[in-house]
């Protein structure tokens, strides 16, 4: 239908674009530059008591006596709890629980925590936990995964031998065919430190117990509230109907908070105890030792090259050090060999995943999940057995392409393949052709340019728990003062999925933004989420958004035409307005409307869905859903680089990073991502990394565990490559992740190109780079020194 | 032991009996509920609890409350007047510079230290000023373009 123009269209439009592909500023972020955005230790806390965590000091202990007699008696002591307290071990994978909120029988690492207090003040807390007396047998204790691999290694958990937490072995296609089949076959070993997400709030919650009904309120930083929710029923042995779990603003996650952590149970736990309301706030040292980030990893892989650079098999083998319990320890080494494959065209891989348990704080899910070093790996290997080859780099990624739709041999489904095109641009743009290899040097600085690529999931296919639910739900209320309210369980944690959720609705109503609003995150108000994590949000929760969004629209349009008088084909949809398509002068606002929708249902609560159908929920392989996505990211990105030749000090002068994230929903907030994403890797790629002596976190501070300032961050210029994804809402997917894990060899190959060295070992640190620059020196002198010799002796 | 202590906290004089040894954060934050400084590490680490004492930048958490007696301090929720937020806030709002948005309050006010004493700053005078800041969401490169539109730098 032709639409004609009236002036409606005036009362329709708003001033400022609002939809799908608006640079919208984020809509809580008034509220954030402003200082009124409340996170969890801002809330009006009244007189919570203060509550505290005894920790433990020995790595490995057996717990013989926990006696809190002492500090129970003194003055302003509310509640002192200890395991047991709690019976029921949790953690996020219902096959794999093995944490207790509080230690029952054995601490596992420095840190691990074992009693809690409540207390008036902070200075009775601490004075009572300073009288909690332990009475332990230590036992031996392993800080790196050949150790306790050990064969007469003593068990962190029972039946755990070797103390692997879980191994992965699994081979698609002929790998052996594949390697005699190549040209070239080369075989190295890769070494990544552990990282941690430092997100800048600091863990925190606050819980009010009700006594008289038996209810628990808790307030937490999480991104995945319903796991929080589902644990604390759980872990206090609680109806899930007499807890309420609220996520206020959120200071960023990045994975630290995709499970439900001790300090939250013990939270709930203490406010019972005390029968009260109880504020537990963890010190940045606490909430390094929560951990979960990206697990120490040595990996050894082997590509089998043609002669043109098409790769004919893959072979990998990952340890991952995954610390004291096993979180998401299994789903990250099977991300790992999954993720594998899903960038580029790969006829056979074999893969080979161990997942080890030591006496450090657990490892778990981080921004990149499972991918980010495997990642490193292969992009080198790619990279040098490309130079020996004698074939450019990019040229050997081009080599490689998939062509979607595709189906990789581990059973992913690829339906939007924009990589192609990033790499195009990120070649122009970093003047590949002309400065690769000549940047040269001037004094004592090198300089240089390498180039990676990577992908991510737009979320997991399948959920950890799999109840039979849609993936998504959103709500959508509509009452009498015209306003669109948007119910979501969907958390926000600083990526800005509010404001996707709402520009998605404004797109599909056509309403002006700021009739919309968002609710988010109330279990009492809002709907179950899957949570923020897998960069599954926009995907989605953004269909299920669209989709609501569709289904509120039908019945207004329906409104509009009885208000109207006509056929509803006859109704012109303007959003704030709709008009008669015969008689365009005869139009009601959008007021009306919604009053006419509510005739004789009152408030209108309208729901969308999502849910991934089976054919995109992985192979049929022992954890094939690991890594099945219905859309994935892509990402090529170059980085020129400076060296200083004598001290090793490797700096990043520029990235240059194009993303395929399918349809921009706020190119604004692609581009923020992407620079997040880029910037965190960097951080793992030249300075991060978590250090234990003897099991005792050194670094957990955000001084000595060093994320790059602003003054070593370089610009990181953003490409939107829009490959329509077929699924996605708009064709959107995701954009956060991605991004991350190619960056760590793409600095890699920069550097070589400065120094001709190639470091496999993260962080690219100065004393690691001097001490290949000194080796090298080393190399170079000893050759020398034999050629005299040989000269001599002729 | 509580001492009466006065001083200007966003151009109001207040007068009130605060414990000697309270920090300037925590003065803020639980005895006034200025909640907007943060505290994100546990001591002297990250920046977020960054304030303007006499237009210079420092760190609350790392400041006694006494030791500011008599002095003009100033916080993220002292920058907007009269209901609207000022340049440097609408820059960051509309430029992204702020994405999770703990580390803002402390951005904010040291970037708001730095135009005050310099208005036009190029980027390594920004870089500099904000050098004590972390944050972990937005690789930086939007907040130094949030403080280059405030201080007038074409976008």
């Amino acid at each position: 239908m032709n639409a004609p123009e009236p002036q409606v269209k005036e009362i329709a439009s708003s001033s400022e674009p609002h939809g799908v592909g608006a640079r919208r500023p984020f809509v809580d972020g008034i509220e954030k530059v402003t200082g009124t955005a409340r996170y969890t230790a801002d809330l009006p806390a009244g007189n919570a008591l203060v509550g505290m965590l005894l920790r433990s000091p020995y790595a490995h202990a057996e717990l013989l006596e926990v006696d809190i007699s002492e500090a129970l008696a003194l003055p302003g002591v509310r509640a002192v709890i200890t395991g047991d307290e709690c019976d029921m071990p949790y953690g996020v994978i219902p096959i794999a629980q093995n944490e207790f909120p509080l230690a029952r029988g054995k601490v596992r690492y420095i840190g691990d925590p074992i009693a809690a207090v409540a207390a008036v003040d902070e200075a009775t807390a601490r004075l009572a936990i300073s009288r909690i007396r332990l009475r332990v047998r230590e036992l031996p204790a392993y800080f790196k995964s050949p150790d306790a691999r050990q064969a007469d290694a003593v068990l962190l958990h029972e039946k755990k031998q070797g103390n692997i937490e879980r191994e992965v072995h699994n081979e698609f296609g002929d790998v052996a065919a594949g390697f005699a089949a190549a040209d070239l076959v080369r075989e190295d070993t890769y070494e990544c430190a552990e990282v941690h997400h430092a997100m800048m709030e600091p863990n925190a919650a606050l819980a009010a117990w009700d006594t008289e009904r038996g209810h628990l309120t808790l307030w937490s930083v999480t991104q995945v509230p319903y796991y929080v929710h589902l644990t604390l029923a759980r872990c206090m042995k609680m109806e899930a109907a007499h807890i309420r779990v609220i996520k206020p603003f959120s200071g960023g996650g990045f994975g630290h908070r995709t499970e439900c952590l001790n300090f939250e149970v013990v939270c709930g736990m203490l406010a019972r105890a005390a029968r009260g309301t109880v504020r537990l706030l963890q010190t940045r040292e606490e909430t390094f030792l929560a951990h979960r980030g990206r697990p120490e990893s040595q990996i050894r892989i082997k590509l089998g090259l043609k002669r043109d650079g098409s790769i004919t098999a893959c072979q990998a083998e990952v340890v991952q050090r995954g610390g004291a319990y096993g979180g998401y320890g299994l789903v990250t080494i099977l991300y790992a060999g999954a993720l594998i494959n899903g960038l580029y065209d790969i006829p056979a891989v074999k893969y080979d995943g161990y997942r080890v348990y030591t006496n450090t704080p657990a490892c778990g899910a981080m921004r990149g999940h499972g991918t980010v070093n495997i990642r490193f790996a292969f992009e080198s290997l790619l990279d040098a057995m490309a130079n020996e080859l004698g074939i450019d780099q990019i040229a050997a990624r081009r080599r490689n392409l998939l062509v979607a739709p595709a189906e990789t041999i581990n059973g992913l489904r690829v339906t939007s393949y924009g990589l192609g095109e990033c790499i195009d641009w990120v070649e122009g743009a970093s003047g590949w052709a002309a400065r690769k290899g000549k940047l040269g040097r001037s004094g004592n600085v090198s300089k240089g340019l390498g180039m990676a690529c990577s992908h991510f999931v737009s979320g997991s296919a399948k959920p950890v728990h799999w109840s039979g639910e849609p993936h998504a739900v959103i709500v959508l209320k509509l009452d009498f003062d015209a306003a669109v309210t948007i119910l979501t369980g969907a958390s926000d944690i600083g990526q800005g999925s509010s404001t996707v959720v709402t520009q998605i609705v404004a797109e599909v109503l056509g309403i002006d933004y700021h009739r919309i609003r968002v609710i988010a995150n109330d279990s009492a108000v809002t709907p179950k989420d899957n949570g923020s994590y897998s960069s599954r949000v926009t995907y989605m929760v953004g269909n299920a958004a669209a989709d609501a969004a569709e289904n509120l629209k039908r019945l207004l349009v329906t409104a509009a035409a009885r208000r109207l008088q006509v056929e509803e084909s006859e109704v012109i949809w303007y959003g704030e307005a709709a008009a008669v398509a015969s008689d365009p002068d005869r139009h009601i606002p959008f007021a009306d409307i919604a009053e006419e929708a509510l005739v004789g249902t009152g408030t209108l609560n309208v729901k969308g869905t999502f849910t991934c159908p089976p054919e995109f929920q992985g192979g049929k392989q022992r954890g094939g859903a690991v890594g099945s996505s219905m859309g994935f990211s892509y990402v090529a990105q170059a980085a020129e680089v400076s060296v200083d030749m004598d001290l090793g000090i490797v700096t990043v002068d520029k990235i240059w990073a194009a993303i395929d994230c399918g349809r921009a929903i706020n190119p604004m907030s692609v581009e923020g991502q992407v620079q997040g994403a880029v910037w965190m890797g960097l951080g793992q790629t030249l300075c991060e990394e978590t250090v234990y002596e003897n099991g005792r976190h050194m670094a957990a501070n955000m001084l000595d565990y060093r994320v790059p300032t602003i003054i070593e961050s370089p610009d990181i210029e953003v490409h939107i490559v829009e490959s329509m994804d077929p699924n996605g809402p708009f064709g959107a997917k995701e954009a956060s992740e991605g991004p991350l894990s190619g960056i760590m060899s793409a600095v890699a190959a920069a550097v070589e190109d400065a120094t001709g060295l190639r470091v496999r070992t993260l962080p690219i640190s100065p004393p690691r780079v001097f001490a290949a620059m000194q080796e090298a020196r080393n190399e170079a002198a000893a050759a020398a020194a034999e050629a005299i010799n040989k000269e001599q002796a002729r | 032991m509580k001492r009466i202590l006065g001083l200007w906290i966003n151009g109001r004089w207040r007068e009130e009996a605060v414990a000697e040894n309270a920090l300037l954060l925590d003065y803020l934050r639980d005895g006034l509920g200025l909640t907007g400084t943060k505290q994100g590490c546990d001591g002297g680490e990250c920046g977020a609890c960054t304030v303007l004492i006499d237009d210079q930048p420092r760190l609350a958490c790392s400041t006694l409350a006494h030791s500011v007696a008599g002095r003009r301090v100033e916080t993220v929720e002292g920058l907007a007047t009269e209901g609207n937020i000022s340049r440097l806030q609408r820059a960051f709002h509309e430029k992204l510079g702020t994405q999770c948005g703990f580390c803002t309050p402390g951005m904010l006010m040291a970037a708001e230290g730095l135009l005050r004493k310099n208005p036009h700053p190029g980027r390594d005078e920004i870089r500099s000023a904000l050098a004590g800041n972390l944050c972990r969401c937005t690789g930086y490169v939007k907040i130094i373009e949030s403080v280059e539109v405030a201080a007038g730098v074409p976008a």
